[in-house]
C-alpha cells in the first residue's frame, strides 16, 4: 500500500464518533445514578396487558415507596401507559433536561404519548428512501434519550414498559448495564406460553436477570357472585415460572368493574402489590 | 474518520462543514503541508445514518441538548415541549454553559421571524442552541447572518 491507514496516522480523529457514542452511555449511567432499581416489564406477545400490569405496579409501588417511582414507556409506536396513569403533557424542557409529567399517583412518566399528536403514528422526519435502515436506530436513540435526558431524580424504582418481542430488551440491557432485571407478563393460554417462553429464553441468553412472571387475565372475576372463572385455557404463568425457576409473582384476574372504570385502577390486589414491592424492592434497597 | 494527503503523507485538518438544507452534508479538509483542500460530500442516506446515531461529524462544538435526537427527528406535536430558561440544577450529565443574565443576546426582528418558521416541536431547543452559540462568542444580537454561521459551524441540519 502506498499510503498509511487509519491506525498508522496517529493524529487525532476530530469527529471521535465512537467516543461520542460512548459518551451517550455515560449520560445514561449518570442520569440513572439516583435510581435504585431499573426493572423491565416484557412479554413476547402483544395484547397480554403488559402496560396495564406496568401501570398497576407503578401505582401500587408509588403508594408503598412514597411516590419515588418512574415509568418509561418504551413502546414508542403504541404508547398506552401514560393514559393508564392518567398523565398528560406538555413536558417541561430546561437546561437540566426534560422534566417528566407526574401522574396523580405521584409516578413520573415519560412516553411518546406526550410528544405525538392525538392518534398520530410514530413518524420520523427522515429522508424518505430506505427508511428501514435507520428506523430501528432512531427508536433505540429515542429510548436512550428517555433514559439519559429525563430528569428522573432519585427513584426507588424505574419501570420500563417494553413493546412486545425480545429485541428491545436487548437494546435496554446494553443501554443500562445495571438493569436490575425483567418481569415477564403472560396470559394463561398455550400460545402466550410459547411466545413468552422465547422472550424469557432470549432475556436469559442476554444475561438479564428474570425476576418472575405475572399472569394477567388469569380468570374472570364475576361482579355478582365474586367467583373467579376461567377466561383462557392453559396455565402459562405457573408453567413459565416452573420452567425458568422464578417466582409466579401474581395472578391478575380480569375484573369487569376495573376494566369499565373511567379512571385507571390498580389491577393488582393490594396484598399482591405489597408482596410484589417487597420482592422487587427489598427492604435494604427501599430503606 | 481521518483524511490523509498522500503526496505529503500528512494528516489533513478539518476546515469547515456545510449543511445545505437538502438533507446532505459537506465537510472540507486541508493539508497543513501543501495547502491542498478536499471536500467530503455525504449523500442523504449517509447523512441520515450518522444523524440517527445522534453524533456529529467533525465533533461537537456545543454539548448535546436534552432530547436532541428526538426533537430533531421525530414528527411530533407543536406544543409537546415547554422550554424554560431555568437555571441549571446541577446534573453532571448535562453540565451548564457559563452564562450570566446580562450576557443573553437580543434577537433581531428578522431572526425572530425565521425562528418562528421552525417547527414548534423543536423551536425551543433551536433557540437555546443559537443563544448558547452567541453567548459563547460574545455576540450581542442574533441576526439571520449569525444563524447561518452557527448552522454551518455546528452542523444544524433543518434548523
Amino acid at each position: 500500500m502506498s499510503f498509511r491507514t487509519y491506525n498508522q496516522v496517529t493524529g487525532p480523529d476530530r469527529s471521535r464518533l465512537g467516543e461520542q457514542v460512548g459518551q451517550q452511555r455515560v449520560r445514561v449511567a449518570a442520569r440513572l445514578a439516583g435510581v435504585k432499581r431499573v426493572i423491565a416489564v416484557m412479554s413476547g406477545k402483544g395484547g397480554v396487558g403488559k402496560s396495564y400490569v406496568t401501570a398497576s405496579l407503578a401505582i401500587g409501588a408509588a403508594r408503598h415507596l412514597a411516590g419515588k417511582v418512574g415509568v418509561v414507556d418504551a413502546d414508542l409506536k403504541s404508547p398506552t401507559v401514560a393514559r393508564l396513569l392518567d398523565t398528560r403533557g406538555p413536558v417541561r424542557a430546561t437546561e437540566a433536561g426534560i422534566h417528566p409529567p407526574v401522574s396523580p399517583h405521584g409516578v413520573r412518566v415519560m412516553s411518546t404519548a406526550f410528544l405525538l399528536d392525538d392518534g398520530a403514528p410514530l413518524a420520523w422526519r427522515e429522508h424518505p428512501g430506505e427508511r428501514f435502515v435507520w428506523r430501528g436506530v432512531l427508536e433505540t436513540g429515542a429510548l436512550r434519550e428517555f433514559l439519559s435526558d429525563v430528569v428522573w431524580g432519585t427513584l426507588d424504582l424505574l419501570l420500563i414498559d417494553l413493546p412486545p418481542g425480545a429485541d428491545k430488551l436487548s437494546d435496554l440491557a446494553e443501554l443500562v448495564p445495571n438493569l436490575t432485571g425483567a418481569i415477564a407478563v403472560t396470559i394463561p393460554s398455550d400460545e402466550s406460553h410459547a411466545s413468552v417462553q422465547r422472550s424469557m429464553q432470549a432475556a436469559r441468553q442476554q444475561g438479564v436477570s428474570l425476576l418472575g412472571v405475572i399472569e394477567n387475565m388469569s380468570g374472570y372475576e364475576c361482579d355478582a357472585c365474586a367467583h373467579t372463572r376461567p377466561l383462557f385455557s392453559g396455565d402459562a404463568g405457573a408453567a413459565l415460572a416452573r420452567e425458568f425457576g422464578v417466582p409466579l409473582l401474581a395472578r391478575v384476574p380480569f375484573r369487569p368493574t376495573t376494566a369499565a372504570s373511567p379512571s385507571p385502577q390498580p389491577g393488582v390486589r393490594d396484598g399482591d402489590i405489597e408482596r410484589l414491592v417487597a420482592t422487587l424492592c427489598p427492604p435494604d434497597v427501599t430503606a | 474518520m481521518k483524511f490523509l494527503c498522500i503526496d505529503c503523507d500528512a494528516q489533513m485538518t478539518f476546515s469547515e462543514r456545510a449543511v445545505p438544507g437538502d438533507g446532505t452534508f459537506a465537510a472540507s479538509f486541508s493539508c497543513p503541508s501543501c495547502g491542498r483542500r478536499v471536500a467530503m460530500l455525504a449523500n442523504e442516506m449517509e447523512t441520515q445514518l450518522v444523524g440517527a446515531l445522534g453524533v456529529k461529524i467533525g465533533g461537537r462544538t456545543l454539548g448535546e441538548q436534552p432530547m436532541e435526537l428526538v426533537r430533531t427527528t421525530l414528527d411530533g406535536r407543536a406544543d409537546a415541549f415547554v422550554d424554560e430558561a431555568l437555571q441549571h440544577t446541577g446534573s453532571a450529565a448535562t453540565p451548564p454553559l457559563p452564562r450570566s443574565p446580562q450576557s443573553r443576546p437580543e434577537w433581531s426582528a428578522e431572526a425572530q421571524e425565521r425562528l418562528a418558521r421552525v417547527p414548534g416541536f423543536v423551536r425551543g431547543m433551536v433557540k437555546r442552541i443559537y443563544t448558547d452559540y452567541a453567548v459563547e462568542r460574545g455576540i450581542t444580537e442574533i441576526s439571520p447572518e449569525v444563524m447561518d454561521r452557527a448552522r454551518t459551524e455546528l452542523g444544524l441540519e433543518g434548523m
